[in-house]
């Protein structure tokens, strides 16, 4: 149990001590590795609740594919990121008061919701069900109850797969491509021409 | 030293606000701003994970999940109309993105 806690603990502050880094550092580059180093104790957090498959997920999904997706359009954007970081003090007195506030207020609610909603009775950390290992209590779920959500899940991911390319394909002029439906439908009529060459002359064209 | 329900849905706040602080200081520059997204979606993720356990029901994982569905379309259309926005304009500050005087 008390390591359990060490490791929550470690956890956690490794996670917001990351999160303010990632909305800190002057370089981009920086923030898009703070922020893998968040997703990364964010997901051992996830261990710890006995959610191993959403860590995983979280894993392959957000270090593997979002944050080299930010690096790659960090470091492909030639930008002055000093001149956008501008106004950074200006707004830093009023943003952390209100964000203050909102903790505040966050903590309140959420410490009310642990102590006297649904979950006060709850007899502990426990998985959903008992003798089904994580993955396949998600399975079960997912592909019965949930499955058309499921479906439509895929669907969004689609339409941003779609949406992404449209937005970024660049149709330049003047770039000669292969058209196979024209060269398919050329015929020996259009394609060849007989000439009947006198000897000693050879062709004038 | 338990370590219970309050715990995780702290942490999770406290992510959530770090995001909106993001949002509020770098007004400027649009990936940090995405960032500040992702971290607050994170923190939605860590409360719905916390509740998923302490509750004892498989739902708020399957709910987990697709948040992070979400999270990644909204990642990859908002990174695509950056870079469209900076091959247009050759800039990515939020402010010059006012053609359209809305």
């Amino acid at each position: 149990m008390v390591l359990q806690a060490i490791a929550f603990y470690l956890l956690a502050a490794t996670t917001l001590v990351a999160g303010v880094a990632v909305i800190s550092a002057r370089n981009p580059v920086h923030s898009v590795l703070f922020l893998i180093t968040a997703f990364f104790s964010a997901a051992g957090l996830f261990v710890l609740l006995g959610a191993e498959f959403l860590a995983m997920i979280l894993m392959v999904v957000y270090v593997g594919a979002v944050a080299v997706l930010f690096l790659f359009v960090v470091m492909m954007l030639d930008v002055d990121f000093v001149a956008l970081r501008q106004g950074f003090a200006r707004y830093l007195p009023i943003g952390a008061l209100v964000a203050g506030l909102l903790t505040i207020e966050m903590i309140f609610v959420v410490w009310t919701v642990a102590h006297s909603g649904a979950a006060s009775k709850s007899t502990g950390p426990a998985t959903p069900m008992p003798n089904v290992t994580n993955v396949e209590a998600i399975g079960r779920v997912l592909y019965t109850d949930y499955v058309y959500f499921f479906q439509a899940a895929g669907l969004v991911l689609l339409v941003a797969m779609i949406g992404a390319i449209v937005l970024t394909l660049k149709h330049r002029e003047g770039v000669r491509r292969q058209d196979i439906a024209a060269q398919v439908a050329r015929t020996p009529a259009a394609g060849m021409r007989m000439v009947s060459i006198k000897s000693g002359e050879g062709i004038d064209e | 030293m338990i370590i219970g329900l309050f715990h995780y849905l702290a942490v999770a706040a406290a992510l959530f606000t770090i995001g909106v602080l993001g949002i509020f200081v770098n007004r400027k520059n649009v990936i940090v701003i995405l960032m500040s997204i992702e971290l607050i979606l994170l923190g939605v993720t860590i409360n719905l994970v916390a509740f998923s356990t302490f509750l004892h029901d498989v739902v708020g994982q399957i709910y987990a999940l697709f948040v992070l569905t979400v999270a990644a379309a909204e990642a990859a259309v908002g990174l695509a109309i950056l870079v469209t926005f900076h091959r247009v304009r050759g800039n990515i500050a939020v402010d010059d993105a006012s053609v359209m005087k809305g």
